[in-house]
């Protein structure tokens, strides 16, 4: 048989028919779902008189309407209210599992996924929302689907999909201290840009990538989709089982053998080929910020907003990024000043992100100067073990707002913006216009990295906080 | 779905070029929870103007439209089709239409006919009196006038659409196969039914 990757590996054990074109019937094992893109496919199946095919393989919470404080009253927005009752009526109707808002278990749906061992390596997982790559983390193929897509899988437990081509990102050497994998994304996406992943699976290999803890190895897979990618993958190791084992999904006993037998079978071969390859030295990697309004638009935080580019059609998108943005050409990244921070996100809200934050806010106060600061954690379950290990009072008693989980100001589709013209620092994933609030002025960065500009009120190379 | 063989009717010769998904339904449509009733909002801008071209008396039911290049740019949203299907519409000419748009319609059934720009002038002429024929069995577009333009498509989505396959249709001719491969699944790792 030829190499083969980890992709085509999983891939090919889930093929359960092959049509003349290439087209293939992809069996689904996991599927995660939401308020927002769901309900037109649950209206879908009853219009059409359909079952949903394994309901047991589907887990349902809502996560990105809820408000993040005052969950014992009825939300505002009607809108949102609604969205959240049809959800929790069509996971009562159909036999769907699902995490209410004020359950612990509840959070984003990415967060949970893996931290009830819903998500495991191996398996192909889905759900109507294109950060589903996050679960590529574990080993597990996982990527964003669309509404009707969403309805078939309820239906059929399969989908008909085209196979994506292999890339593989190889990280090599030592991170610096205070740079995180956020800081990795943030890299690649600039040196391949967001559309150099695009029609491609990427598997993240190398030393860099093998020294990062899960949770780490997460926020990379989370960002691969803004790298154009359809998937994230990591080869599971004695991490990844270490990280699945006893989690309240997992599996168990004779189970947990078999399943760990499979698991270590699951890498890509040596000389498998990939179609594409980058590679990145480690250690040159500083902590990096964008300037505009792409992910790929960003600078190390010692350097500076770039100059306007030559190319005309490159220069007329920058120019417009850069007077949304507010920045001049030139002006050195440590000295833009910010108004909000946003620590939260499927990104960067789980347990290690606000360890790593809470340690540079530690003693610390957030600067007059800004506006608000807050720490949005990615479930109710991060939420608590955070208490228990006392970072609400450090970030409460610097004075960042401590919430429930959500996706929050990520995107803000519940009451949590940006106002326009103000800058926030923010450790969600995507910068667009308007993404954080109409007229939000988004920089994305690592948790350490809000939380330096957070006590700096601008932002700052967290490696020159940590000596204080 | 329904299957698309061939409809004739009046057609809105509305003709725009680039028109995007929020000018189809804006983003404010997005928290509604059913995929009907989006008619409303479709054009919603368009139609705040009295003398908009859709709600003329003379185009009033029509199931064709006939647009610009380059219609439905923009995001991925699948309210879209489901606003264009919600208004009537069952097929859309036009010289060109943006990809995911484009799928998002054949997975609803909604016949998108690329024609070339002279042909679509005619059209915009012809339908401003007379019917308009979309014949997805002959694969021509035909008018009362005497009109016949040849297209082309894409022989997958074609059959779909003929036999009014959607893609849970498709799958559920595969049932034998799906059912070996959950039996597969159950002798060979029965933990990814087991939470
Ligand atoms: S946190 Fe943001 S990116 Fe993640 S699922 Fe929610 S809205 Fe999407």
């Amino acid at each position: 048989m030829t190499a083969r990757t980890l992709y085509d590996r999983i891939w090919d054990d889930h093929v359960i028919a092959r049509q003349d074109d290439g087209t293939c019937l992809i069996g689904i094992d996991r599927h995660l779902i939401h308020e927002v893109s769901t309900p037109q496919a649950f209206e879908g199946l009853r219009a059409a008189g359909r079952r949903l095919r394994r309901p047991e393989l589907t887990l349902a919470m809502p996560d990105h309407n809820v408000p993040t404080i005052n969950r014992d009253k009825p939300i505002e927005d009607p809108q949102s209210a609604l969205q959240l009752k049809v959800l929790e009526e069509n996971c009562r109707d159909f036999g769907i599992e699902y995490y209410e808002m004020t359950a612990p278990e509840q959070g984003i749906v990415h967060v949970v996924g893996p931290e009830q061992g819903f998500t495991l390596p191996g398996v192909t997982l889905v759900c109507g929302d294109s950060h589903t790559s996050t679960h590529g983390a574990l080993g597990a193929l996982a990527f964003g689907i669309g509404t009707s897509e969403i309805e078939t899988v309820f239906a059929t437990q399969a989908l008909l999909l085209g196979k994506s081509r292999n890339m593989a990102v190889r990280v090599d050497g030592v991170l610096g201290r205070g740079i995180t994998s956020k800081d990795v994304a943030l890299h690649l996406i600039a040196k391949i840009g967001t559309a150099g992943g695009t029609g491609h699976v990427i598997e993240f290999m190398g030393s860099a990538i093998d020294a990062m803890s899960i949770e780490a190895r997460m926020t990379l897979c989370n960002m691969a989709i803004e790298a154009g990618a359809r998937a994230g993958l990591v080869a599971p190791d004695e991490k990844t089982f270490a990280y699945v084992k006893g989690r309240p999904r997992a599996p168990q006993g004779a189970d947990w053998d078999i399943a760990l037998a499979w698991w270590k079978t699951l890498k890509s071969d040596p000389d498998a080929l990939f179609d594409a390859v980058i590679e990145i030295d480690a250690a040159t990697i500083a902590p990096t910020v964008t300037w505009g309004t792409s992910p790929e638009d960003s600078a190390p935080i010692d350097g500076a907003v770039p100059a306007i580019d030559a190319d005309p059609v490159r220069a007329a998108a920058m120019g417009k990024a850069l007077d949304y943005m507010g920045l001049t050409p030139g002006t050195p990244m440590a000295e833009i000043t910010i108004d909000q921070i946003f620590i939260g996100s499927c990104t960067n809200s789980r347990i290690e992100d606000l360890r790593d934050a809470a340690a540079i806010v530690r003693g610390r106060k957030v600067a007059a100067s800004v506006k608000r600061a807050m720490v949005v954690p990615g479930s109710g379950l991060v939420k608590l073990q955070a208490e228990a290990e006392g970072l609400d009072r450090i970030f409460i008693d610097a004075g960042f707002e401590w919430r429930d989980p959500g996706c929050s100001m990520c995107l803000g589709m519940n009451p949590d913006k940006v106002p326009a013209g103000q800058r926030c620092a923010s450790t969600s994933n995507r910068n667009f216009v308007g993404r954080q609030g109409p007229g939000a002025r988004t920089h994305l960065v690592s948790p350490p990295m809000a939380a330096a500009a957070a006590i700096t009120g601008k932002l700052t190379d967290v490696r020159t906080l940590e000596a204080i | 779905m329904r299957p698309f063989r061939s409809v004739t009717g009046i057609a809105v010769p509305f003709g725009a070029k680039n028109v995007d998904t929020d000018i189809i339904i804006p983003s404010r449509w997005l928290k509604v929870i059913t995929r009907t009733g989006l008619g409303q909002g479709a054009f919603e801008q368009l139609r705040a103007d009295q003398a908009n071209i859709f709600d003329q008396p003379r185009y009033a039911g029509a199931p064709i439209l006939i647009a610009g290049e380059n219609f439905g740019c923009g995001s991925s949203r699948e309210h879209a089709p489901w606003a264009l299907l919600d208004m009537g519409f069952r097929a859309v000419i036009a010289p060109s239409f943006a990809d995911i748009f484009s799928s998002n319609s054949a997975k609803n059934g909604l016949a998108l006919i690329a024609l070339p720009q002279e042909a679509i002038d005619r059209l915009l002429a012809a339908a401003q009196d007379g019917t308009v024929t979309v014949d997805l069995e002959a694969n021509q577009v035909t008018t009362d006038a005497g009109d016949r333009f040849p297209f082309v498509m894409d022989a997958f989505r074609r059959h779909c659409l003929l036999e009014g396959l959607d893609e849970i249709g498709l799958i559920a001719q595969r049932e034998a196969e799906i059912v070996a491969h959950e039996t597969r699944l159950r002798s060979e790792r029965r933990w990814v039914g087991v939470q």
